[in-house]
């Protein structure tokens, strides 16, 4: 898509700079004179809505590192002097707060707008790898920035996740221990993480540049798929046409993200962050940020054995794998029709897998053991030992009968009265969307590739734009058989 | 194929080809990556636990200061344990269970430390403080609840141990861990990690 540059130094003095460092031709040939594709949706503009985010959490991050101080006895006390006492310091950290979410929010929808129109797909798949490589960053640099204010879910959040990393075999103690720089979480674990919070971003910077190189190397995907044919038919100059339909779409975005800052700063978080780290009280119900959820889901998920293997290395491996499974996206799916407008089964199976995505999340979020729904009304249980020594249960739905049950039986039999209740368990749920979360990947995308049947799709990206619009056009192509790459 | 004007070219047919300068070339990509791995060690190393935090991996505790039913908790390096002072009626109850009853057997003997005298001494029980399900700290007799068995109960899941610290009922997989301990004195034992 980059062609020849098509800038042309007008001044005396940007013609000097041009033939000694040409850095106004790289940005007019790639912010202003970029062809980019005529009929790209609003699903397009989250590009620049995550550049805004990215910018946004390194200025608020390093006004915020400016009254932090990284240490456990001062940790919470600073940011609760930020809040506090720093001019605007509240203000700050709720954008820095709010920001992470927002972030995320955006990433998940440019992941899913990726998917949906097949953007990893021949020849973007380095374009995507790095995007995945820019998301692994995001999600270690959130974990790490999520400890800093040293509050009890901040603690006991990490402990789990570094616990996690302890149950790897072999390497897993070691990288354990070299992690937190002793044998718990403490002062030397939140120094690094400090260093390294502050550093990621810079990384994440780093790999976004690499991430706009590729994506100007092959040019926009765009909602049809079909690769853009004639440079002067098919694309639009970048600006104005995208400076502004992204800058709309960067208001719009940033409207939601206002209303969160300055009327729900809190809705985000956890309550039980605002209780200072303790490390011998546990909250109850130990959660990450809601856009770690899902892969909380699928790590509490795998409640089995398999083999010699136990459960909980499973969950591991299932939860590193649900994120490593994404770098392989591009060879996974095996069909050559990139949108899948075009694409009538896996359309469907796609947006199941987004709905999947979002019920792990609240399956992330809920006690697994907890009922999502009841099959019966709750009924007590007498639980007791029988003389040879098994455990036996009967159910009443009356307590004076279940006492009546239990003052009955002998004084060895040690009969309690419990509360019995049956329903779809929270983590049958996650186990089933878990499921299918590797079935899409690993099964659905290969065999659909090979046996679905895609609709025609348009000769060009002009012709489907004159479709829209009513004009006469071409006949599309026959979709019998897909054409390379389409 | 040697190079030209060189007349290093060995004579060895199984080593045709090569040449001084392959020597030269593998040689200081040996050196390069020595020198790259000597720099990264120290770089990797200051990540493990410093000596002032392994200093303090140990710690002395008086256990003459626990009221008996009652129990102690102690961080060290940041890790929880608890030493516990058990009645007369709670060594009992660690005794009578049936042993292959339990999820993870241990006898009560098994789980305590000889003293100075090289006796058991079973007043005082001494475990790790974290929850073998998911490494929460369970509450006992200090926050007024003991569970079903009379020894600790974990909020986060519902994990109850025995007054020997065994897991009897809930999703633990595995007794409460006995930490490395030797007793120092008649009142004082050491606890290493």
């Amino acid at each position: 898509m980059s062609g020849p540059s098509t800038y042309e130094p007008k001044t005396g003095f940007t013609k000097w700079l041009d033939s000694r460092l040409p850095v106004v031709r790289l940005a007019a040939d790639s912010l202003v004179d970029f062809p980019t594709p005529k009929n790209l949706n609003y699903w397009w503009t989250f590009g620049g809505i995550l550049a805004v985010c990215l910018v946004i959490q390194i200025v608020t991050g390093i006004v915020l590192a400016m009254h932090y101080t990284a240490s456990t006895a001062s940790a919470f006390d600073s940011v609760e002097r930020i809040m506090r006492d720093v001019e605007y310091g509240d203000l700050i950290r709720n954008i820095h707060a709010t920001g992470a979410s927002m972030f995320f929010l955006a990433v998940y929808v440019h992941m899913f707008r990726g998917m949906y129109y097949g953007s990893y797909k021949n020849p973007r798949e380095v374009l995507w790898i790095l995007g995945v490589v820019i998301y692994g960053l995001m999600m270690a640099t959130a974990f790490m920035g999520y400890v800093l204010p040293w509050g009890q879910m901040s603690f006991h959040g990490s402990a789990v996740i570094t616990n996690l990393i302890g149950a790897i075999p072999l390497v897993g103690p070691v990288v354990k221990t070299y992690l937190m720089g002793g044998p718990a979480i403490g002062d030397p674990t939140l120094n690094r993480f400090f260093s390294l919070h502050y550093l990621l971003p810079f990384v994440i910077a780093g790999v976004v540049i690499l991430h706009i190189w590729a994506l100007h190397v092959t040019g926009n995907g765009n909602p049809t798929g079909v690769s853009v044919k004639d440079v002067k038919k098919d694309t639009v100059p970048f600006h104005p046409y995208y400076t502004v339909k992204d800058g709309f779409a960067i208001i719009l975005f940033l409207i939601v993200f206002a209303i969160f800052v300055f009327y729900y700063p809190n809705a985000l978080g956890h309550a039980d962050n605002s209780i200072e780290a303790n490390p011998l009280v546990t909250p109850a119900h130990i959660v990450p940020e809601w856009y770690l959820l899902p892969f909380y889901a699928i790590l509490r998920a795998v409640t089995f054995d398999i083999g010699p293997i136990p459960a909980k290395l499973i969950g591991v491996a299932a939860m590193f794998g649900s994120i490593l499974i994404l770098f392989v996206l591009p060879w996974l799916d095996t069909s050559k029709v990139r949108s899948m407008r075009y694409r009538p089964f896996a359309r469907q199976l796609f947006l199941v897998f987004v709905v999947a995505c979002i019920g792990l999340g609240f399956c992330g979020a809920n006690n697994p053991d907890d009922l999502l729904f009841k099959f019966r009304e709750d009924k007590l249980a007498v639980t007791y030992t029988t003389t040879d020594g098994k455990a036996a249960t009967e159910l009443f739905d009356d307590f004076n009968q279940a006492r009546a049950r239990q003052t009955a039986l002998p004084p060895t039999a040690g009969a309690s009265i419990e509360i019995s209740a049956s329903g779809f368990k929270w983590l049958w749920l996650s186990q089933i969307l878990g499921a299918y979360y590797f079935l899409y990947f690993l099964f659905i995308l290969p065999v659909l590739g090979v046996v679905e049947k895609p609709k025609p799709r348009p000769a060009s990206i002009a012709d489907s734009v004159r479709k829209k619009h009513g004009s006469k056009t071409s006949s599309p192509v026959a979709g019998v058989a897909p054409q390379a790459a389409e | 194929m040697s190079e030209p004007g060189s007349n290093a070219a060995t004579a060895d047919s199984a080593h045709a080809g090569e040449t001084r300068r392959d020597f030269i070339h593998i040689a200081a990509a040996t050196v390069a990556v020595g020198g790259v791995a000597a720099v990264a060690w120290p770089f990797i190393q200051q990540l493990a636990p410093a000596g002032d935090t392994r200093a303090l991996s140990s710690a002395e505790v008086d256990i003459s200061k626990v009221p008996e039913g009652g129990e102690i908790r102690v961080l060290i390096g940041g890790m929880p344990f608890f030493i516990r002072h058990r009645t007369a009626n709670e060594i009992q109850e660690a005794r009578n269970v049936n042993v292959a009853t339990l999820r993870d057997p241990q006898t009560d003997d098994e789980r305590l430390r000889p003293n100075m005298q090289g006796a058991l001494n079973p007043t005082i029980l001494v475990t790790s403080g974290t929850c073998t399900h998911l490494g929460c700290v369970p509450v006992g007799p200090s926050q007024g609840t003991v569970g079903d068995f009379g020894g600790w109960y974990c909020p986060c899941h519902g994990s109850h141990y025995d007054t020997s610290g065994r897991i009897r009922k809930g999703p633990a997989p595995s007794n409460l861990p006995v930490p490395n301990y030797t007793y120092a004195s008649d009142t004082i034992i050491k606890i290493t990690l």
